[in-house]
């Protein structure tokens, strides 16, 4: 019998061992040299060359259309019910409609979106959601201009990648069994989520530091500010939250906590590098986009595009930057596209359906980070 | 230094491994050996180039003393003196030091013709820190992923460098380090208040024997693992604890470039609950 359960130990053993060794995913040297920080501080990014390289080829903006001549009829003009692009010169317009096409729907094509014997139809929702679509990329490509998304900008290319739905987008988590009230009491956490890396910190930590437009500013501060407590600091469910979040911007962007934290000071600005500011204003732009163009389209996605509790697709750091620092290597993906570096239409003139026109942000994030 | 009468017959020559009979007596105290020598030699000389290193830095402050790495985009070549070069010789003479010492400890083993039990528990503490300066800084392919030497520097690295796998925690080799260091000090505290209790009786009782030792944890826990045994399983929880530090630092980089919570998803993902 003692026999008999040492052999038994030992196969669970090995074959634990085999699993692990074959199936975690370990990689190998040669790594690539990323030093963010004074020598010795450990402030470096870790990757193989190998997994840099193929990250790389992963992450090819498409070239862009073939210039065409500039005509002086305008799009508005020629077509019917052009309500954003209607000063932009039909052959330009006729070029981006080319351009989104490949870039969204390569394989479904015009009908994606369009009702082909009436082009200006908007019964298809998916045509609606792309109006909506390019106020947002001029609205990025403006605004949060010299913010985060710099010369580079954004097309539509940068999150949908050649597919209708872009890869990386998120729902509200309720968690398991809610449907059923039968739901543990877990805390909203230990459920090995991807979305915080596999690790047992809270699951649903976008919902409420990227879903909506209007939260405390220093939602996601939960350092201390001074060596010994002088008031009721925030407990320890927050710094789990905040950990979460922070987990899902490394894993979105292929880098590790040092890429803007020195971590023997966090929260200290003085000690982060520059690219912890660029953060800064990402969240607030993540939680503008969310909150005043994807939220308010929530009404005109059919019931399957929708999240477990009815909420609209989102977006947050891993749309666009899909495992890198920068999305598409930085490549500049609107150069050519100038009428998606300029708003182009008043967001009230055009028809939202079943709500009312979202309103720019009001609330214009502060310049300098509070410290 | 007075020497006790029996200990005379203890200092015999031979049983050197290096320099003959050259170096084969004791100063004092101490037995020298070619080891001796040279573990001395490299102590002077990296000593004096951290007190050097100090002195070109911009603090005397004990705790704020830095002698950082080169920069990475030196790769595994030499780097200038005050931009890494430093480091690099200080590290060369710590490995020298350090392996002098367990040298200098086989040679007095074999005077005694005693075991290498203790210049291999000490060689193991000797390949942790070779771990981490040279072998883990080898694969990665640049000196500076070494830590830096200073006080405050190197737990700001160690911060760092945990950092860089999101949450070090999740490392199943640091997991078994950590619960090796803990057991450890249990299994020391464990055994040496079960000497004191069993040579500090009552007053006017004699000082009890290793069989009331056994029996104290035979009633307790049901077996006792021995007064040689003890020794034993101190060595291999100790070794075992320096042994898997070694290697929890070893794998972050060279091996896993990841967040190590994601390192379970082969756990999440056997066939058996997938």
């Amino acid at each position: 019998m003692k026999t008999l359960l040492l052999v038994a130990a030992a196969v669970v053993a090995a074959f634990l061992t085999i699993a692990q060794f074959g199936t975690a995913g370990w990689t190998r040297p040669p790594i690539l040299a990323q030093q963010h920080g004074f020598r010795g501080t450990g402030m470096d990014q870790i990757q193989t060359k190998a997994g840099a390289a193929a990250l790389k080829a992963a992450n090819v903006a498409p070239d862009p259309a073939e210039p065409v001549e500039q005509g002086s009829e305008k799009a508005g003009t020629t077509y019917e019910n052009v309500q954003v692009l209607k000063d932009v010169s039909v052959e330009e317009f006729n070029r981006l409609m080319t351009s989104m096409t490949e870039w969204v729907a390569p394989e479904q094509g015009c009908t994606y979106c369009h009702n082909t014997e009436n082009m200006a139809d908007d019964s298809l929702y998916q045509k609606k959601v792309a109006r909506r679509m390019i106020q947002m990329v001029q609205h990025i490509n403006t605004s949060w201009k010299e913010k985060h998304v710099g010369e580079a900008g954004v097309n539509c290319y940068t999150c949908h990648r050649g597919q209708p739905v872009p890869k990386n987008i998120w729902f509200e988590n309720p968690g398991p069994n809610y449907k059923t009230a039968f739901t543990p009491r877990n805390n909203g956490q230990n459920m090995a989520s991807p979305s915080v890396g596999l690790a047992s910190l809270p699951y649903d930590t976008l919902s409420e530091f990227f879903g909506k437009k209007d939260v405390d500013e220093n939602l996601i501060r939960v350092n201390a500010t001074t060596a010994l407590p002088e008031s009721k600091g925030k407990p320890i469910q927050a710094a789990e939250k905040t950990y979460g979040l922070m987990i899902h911007m490394s894993s979105a962007l292929g880098v590790n906590c040092t890429y803007c934290h020195n971590t023997r000071a966090i929260s200290n600005w003085s000690q982060s590098t520059p690219q912890r500011t660029l953060a800064w204003h990402a969240i607030r732009m993540v939680r503008d986009l969310n909150g005043n163009y994807i939220e308010p389209l929530t009404s005109t996605f059919p019931a399957n595009r929708l999240g477990p509790t009815g909420d609209a697709p989102k977006l947050n750091c891993a749309t666009c930057h899909n495992g890198q620092s920068k999305p598409l290597a930085g490549a500049h993906v609107v150069e050519t596209y100038p009428e998606l570096t300029q708003v182009t239409a008043d967001a009230a003139a055009t028809q939202e359906p079943g709500k009312a026109p979202a309103q720019e942000p009001t609330k214009e994030p502060s310049p300098n980070p509070p410290q | 230094m007075a020497m006790l009468s029996f200990e005379r017959k203890y200092r015999v020559r031979g049983g050197t491994l290096l320099g003959g009979d050259l170096f084969d007596f004791w100063l004092g105290p101490f037995y020298v050996g070619f080891f001796g020598v040279t573990g001395m030699f490299f102590t002077v000389l990296g000593t004096a180039l951290v007190i050097y290193g100090a002195a070109i830095g911009p603090t005397w402050n004990i705790w704020q003393i830095n002698i950082a790495p080169p920069d990475l985009k030196y790769g595994l070549a030499l780097a200038p003196l005050k931009e890494g070069g430093l480091w690099q010789i200080i590290t060369f003479c710590a490995v020298g030091s350090f392996s002098s010492w367990a040298l200098r400890e086989v040679e007095i083993c074999r005077k005694l013709g005693i075991g290498y039990h203790v210049p291999f528990a000490f060689s193991v503490a000797i390949f942790a820190y070779v771990t981490l300066v040279v072998i883990r800084p080898f694969l990665m392919g640049a000196w500076g992923y070494g830590f830096p030497y200073g006080i405050l520097s190197h737990l700001d690295w160690v911060s760092n460098t945990g950092y860089q796998y999101l949450h070090f925690h999740y490392n199943p080799a640091h997991m078994l380090a950590v619960t090796f260091f803990f057991t450890t000090t249990f299994a020391l505290a464990l055994h040496g208040s079960l000497i004191l209790s069993s040579t500090n009786p009552p007053k006017g009782e004699t000082v009890k024997t290793p069989e009331h030792e056994d029996t104290y944890f035979r009633d307790t826990i049901g077996y006792s693992i021995g007064t040689l045994g003890i020794h034993r399983l101190g060595l291999f929880l100790a070794l075992s604890a320096g042994f898997w530090s070694a290697v929890c630092i070893v794998i972050s980089g060279p091996f896993w470039t990841q967040g190590w919570p994601e390192w379970w998803g082969w756990w999440l993902n056997l066939p058996i609950w997938r």
